[in-house]
């Protein structure tokens, strides 16, 4: 595996991760742009309205037709949130042309078709489509409504709101409904206008295809791309502190049957010159493994709740615990989650535990390189935040973290805002 | 061992049968790191009334589940533990047809795969992990009350059959599991975890020889009863309830419909039988059919249908469903396309695109570690390898699925499950 990058076009960076292990290619095109309210939804709308029709396959049933021809490739519009940073445009996946039993050039072709989905889409009169701004904006309201659907994904997406509520991190990737609502097709055509000449465009192939191959596929397939000369100012304020000197409480009730109690903390002062290896293994003793301190404490020891885990955020410097628990079990289960990141920052942890975790996260790391996906968005993140190094090579730092790295990482964690979805109480139901 | 090479497609497959009964199948997979291995037994939570030694036995729901649960404890504690301490990703899952076991890692396969084994075949059950476990469980039943995918599904399956156990949840209920005692869990290990009624499946970057061998040394030496099954009367060729909804917290009604359809058992035709389904599904309800195209441009769709088709517990469906602001109107505009392709046949290019489409699909399918494992496991209960997919496609022709569609896809035999948002 070889990972080279090279400059497209100004402010185009193609990254070619050239493996042949593979039996499908997968070709990404990513525009960047700064996560903020007033563009959030316009910005999600994009993709979803440009992947309904180009100026030669005028709709989705000619451009599924196309696909299927192409022996099953597919192309997703993606909305992404990377930090501050809402990251759109389309991923695609298709056979390897060696499998394919006739003669074939699935990289040109889905190049191209990328390209046009992307530089020429189906217009009236100059403007996208009314008809298709109009029903994607009914997709994306529904998207939107439907974020309560998974309680566990809604109460972390609650926490980033309500915890950064002064912070663009709190808009959710597809922005509001309201702000889907107040769009038009000309306000968005001329959004689109403004995003394709100004974003940082970064494009990602991984497959068998030499590089040199790629850049030709890209270079015919983009060549309407429009540039101008600005150079943008896109990347993510990490906050070191928590807002006030205590947790913010929040709650919210619904009729559910078990609670999701989610926990939102700032790293602190590793963000200062973040070592990715030390944070995720900080993350991975604390609660991001199976052998971590949440889950064996919290979940098999006392039975608290029926899950609790960590995640760390990189780009936003974000130490998120998510739990589903008993209501009754609210006190119990917060003082414990408290009480086990105490037990990091005291140097409470064993060399078992140690070992288990780094095994964890460099496993995790070098799987990375087995997948088209985790690849893809593993070079993403490294060219939006580093570190400049292959999944393996970042596995081997992983293993090389010590105890004391470990527990200097959770030294600055702070606790910033809790949240919990609970159940509607009895008695003050309407 | 038999080794046999499938060059269109870059794979060989290795096969053994050891003398206790096991069958197990092997990807080498040498240009990548990771390793994926399933251990799984042909029992799920539709297996509870089998015979054994000339006498029924009667099981409470949620068995399998519990035993899924449970056979993680070791003497020397968790086996989960121990395979996470060692850099494997190790889960379980149960369905109705089956209870598998696995893990994925990128170092010490040989250390995992030796953990794996011994685990699922040694049963270690007390009184009070037992009880403590029946808390944990019964948590899990209640959170997925909460998921309306769980709902949708059990709801259809409630319609689809009147007999057939999968029509009960895989986990049981909070009264069914308060009845299973470490004895039941004993006795079913005994029944259901015998080498003869399980197999196992590794794909990634092993040595088979030494795979084989460590099965043997670990296993049981000798082959055990395979119980035969009840899944209870014969359905009606209708479904049970043709309709079922309920409310719960969603932002938009959903739905799911479904039919049974004739299942072919074993081997190459079911293969066969499963790979002119999912074309049909793809050519009926996929991105480029007619009636998706439609509902998605007229708003009666929010996103994507979804549909599968799904063998277990001696029965077959198909499912397909998604999200509608008028599920009603959705249906109508299937129901009539289903009407349409009764009478006038199904397009032609349509079909050669679908069969292309799916066979990326499966080469998509095949490139994916625990999918591949997972057919091989499902191939190896039924009789029949899953690679043999991409020789069999060749062959598949348009009256294979329009015969497919008359027998199985009609609106008479479609049960429909909805749910509401709350008011």
């Amino acid at each position: 595996m070889k990972a080279t990058t090279e400059i497209l076009m100004p402010n185009v960076l193609l990254t070619c991760i050239t493996t042949g292990k593979f039996k499908t290619g997968c070709l990404s095109v990513n525009l960047l742009t700064p996560l903020c309210r007033q563009t959030a939804s316009m910005n999600a709308a994009i993709p979803c309205v440009l992947k309904r029709g180009t100026a030669t396959l005028p709709d989705m049933a000619t451009i599924s037709a196309k696909l299927d021809s192409l022996y099953g490739a597919r192309i997703s519009p993606t909305v992404r949130k990377k930090g501050e940073i809402q990251v759109i445009g389309f991923t695609s996946d298709f056979p390897d042309d060696a499998f394919i039993p006739e003669q074939s050039s699935n990289l040109e072709d889905v190049s191209y078709l990328l390209g046009e989905m992307l530089l020429m889409p189906s217009t009236q009169g100059g403007l996208l489509r009314k008809e298709y701004v109009e029903s994607e904006k009914e997709k994306l309201l529904e998207r939107i409504r439907g974020s309560i659907n998974d309680k566990r994904a809604y109460s972390m997406q609650r926490l980033a709101e309500l915890m950064c509520s002064m912070e663009n991190y709190s808009v959710y990737k597809l922005g509001t409904e309201t702000d889907v609502e107040s769009i038009t097709s000309q306000g968005l055509t001329r959004h689109y206008s403004e995003l394709l000449a100004s974003s940082p465009i970064e494009i990602f192939y991984c497959g068998s295809a030499e590089p040199a191959r790629v850049k030709a596929a890209l270079e015919n397939a983009l060549a309407a791309l429009p540039r101008n000369s600005e150079e943008p100012d896109i990347g993510t304020e990490i906050r070191m502190n928590s807002l006030e000197e205590k947790p913010r409480y929040f709650e919210d009730e619904m009729d559910v049957t078990q609670g999701k109690l989610s926990i939102g903390f700032r790293l602190g002062d590793c963000m200062e010159d973040p070592d990715t290896a030390a944070i995720k293994v900080f993350n991975a003793v604390y609660g991001g493994c199976v052998t971590s301190k949440l889950f064996m404490n919290v979940r098999e020891k006392l039975s608290l709740a029926y899950f609790a885990s960590s995640i760390v955020d990189m780009h936003k410097g974000i130490l998120a615990v998510s739990s589903g628990i008993e209501f009754d079990k609210y006190d119990a289960a917060l003082s414990e989650i408290f009480a086990q990141l105490e037990a990091v920052k005291n140097g409470s942890v064993t060399d078992e535990e140690l070992k288990a975790a780094k095994r964890a996260v460099a496993g995790a790391y070098r799987s990375t390189e087995d997948s088209l996906g985790a690849l893809e968005d593993f070079y993403l993140n490294q060219a939006l935040i580093g570190p400049e190094c292959s999944p393996s090579e970042l596995a081997a730092l992983v293993e090389d973290v010590r105890k004391e790295e470990v527990v200097s990482t959770a030294a600055g964690v702070e606790c910033d805002a809790v949240y919990f979805l609970r159940g509607i109480r009895k008695g003050d139901a309407d | 061992m038999k080794e046999r090479r499938y060059d269109n497609i870059s794979e060989t497959l290795i096969t053994e049968t050891l003398s206790n009964g096991l069958t197990i199948n092997i990807v080498p997979r040498p240009a990548f790191t990771k390793s994926f291995a399933m251990f799984a037994t042909d029992y799920g939570g539709a297996d509870r009334r089998f015979k054994l030694g000339g006498s029924w036995i009667d099981t409470p729901a949620g068995v399998a589940h519990f035993l899924e649960h449970k056979m993680f404890d070791m003497p020397y504690g968790n086996a989960l533990s121990v395979l996470s301490a060692n850099g494997a990703s190790p889960n379980a899952f149960t369905s109705s047809g089956m209870t598998a076991y696995h893990f994925e890692c990128t170092e010490r396969f040989e250390d995992n795969l030796r953990v794996l084994l011994s685990f699922v075949s040694t049963p270690y059950f007390t009184a009070e992990s037992v009880q403590k476990e029946q808390g944990i469980i019964g948590q899990e039943i209640c959170m997925v009350e909460d998921n309306p995918g769980f709902v949708i599904y059990n709801n259809l399956l409630r319609c689809l059959y009147e007999y057939n156990p999968v029509r009960d949840s895989v986990a049981g209920s909070i009264e069914s599991i308060a009845e299973i005692t470490d004895k039941t869990l004993y006795h079913c290990h005994e029944m259901f975890y015998n080498p003869s009624n399980m197999t196992l499946a590794v794909v990634g970057n092993a040595d088979p020889q030494r795979v084989i061998a460590m099965a043997q040394e670990i296993l049981p030496k000798e082959p055990g009863e395979v119980p035969e099954r009840d899944y209870g009367a014969p359905e009606a060729a209708i479904p049970h309830q043709a309709k079922i909804s309920a409310e719960m917290e969603v932002s938009a009604p959903q739905f799911m419909f479904g039919a049974r359809i004739r299942p072919e058992r074993d081997g190459i035709a079911r293969l066969r039988q499963s790979i002119i389904g999912e074309i049909s599904l793809a050519m009926l309800l996929g991105p480029s059919s007619p009636v998706f195209n439609r509902l998605y441009s007229d708003g009666l769709l929010n996103g994507s249908l979804d549909y599968e088709l799904d063998y277990t517990a001696g029965t077959a469906m198909l499912l397909a469903g998604g999200e509608s602001r008028d599920v009603g109107a959705a249906m109508d505009e299937i129901i009539s396309e289903l009407r349409r392709v009764t009478a006038d046949g199904l397009d032609r290019d349509l079909f050669i695109n679908s069969k292309k489409s799916y066979f990326g699909d499966m080469l998509r399918n095949t490139g994916s570690f625990s999918t591949l494992a997972q057919a091989l496991i499902e191939g190896a209960f039924a009789d029949f390898c899953p690679l043999d997919a991409f020789e069999i496609i060749e062959g598949i022709t348009v009256q294979d699925v329009q015969a497919f569609v008359f027998d199985n896809i009609v609106p008479e035999k479609l049960a429909l499950s909805v749910i509401e948002p709350k008011k």
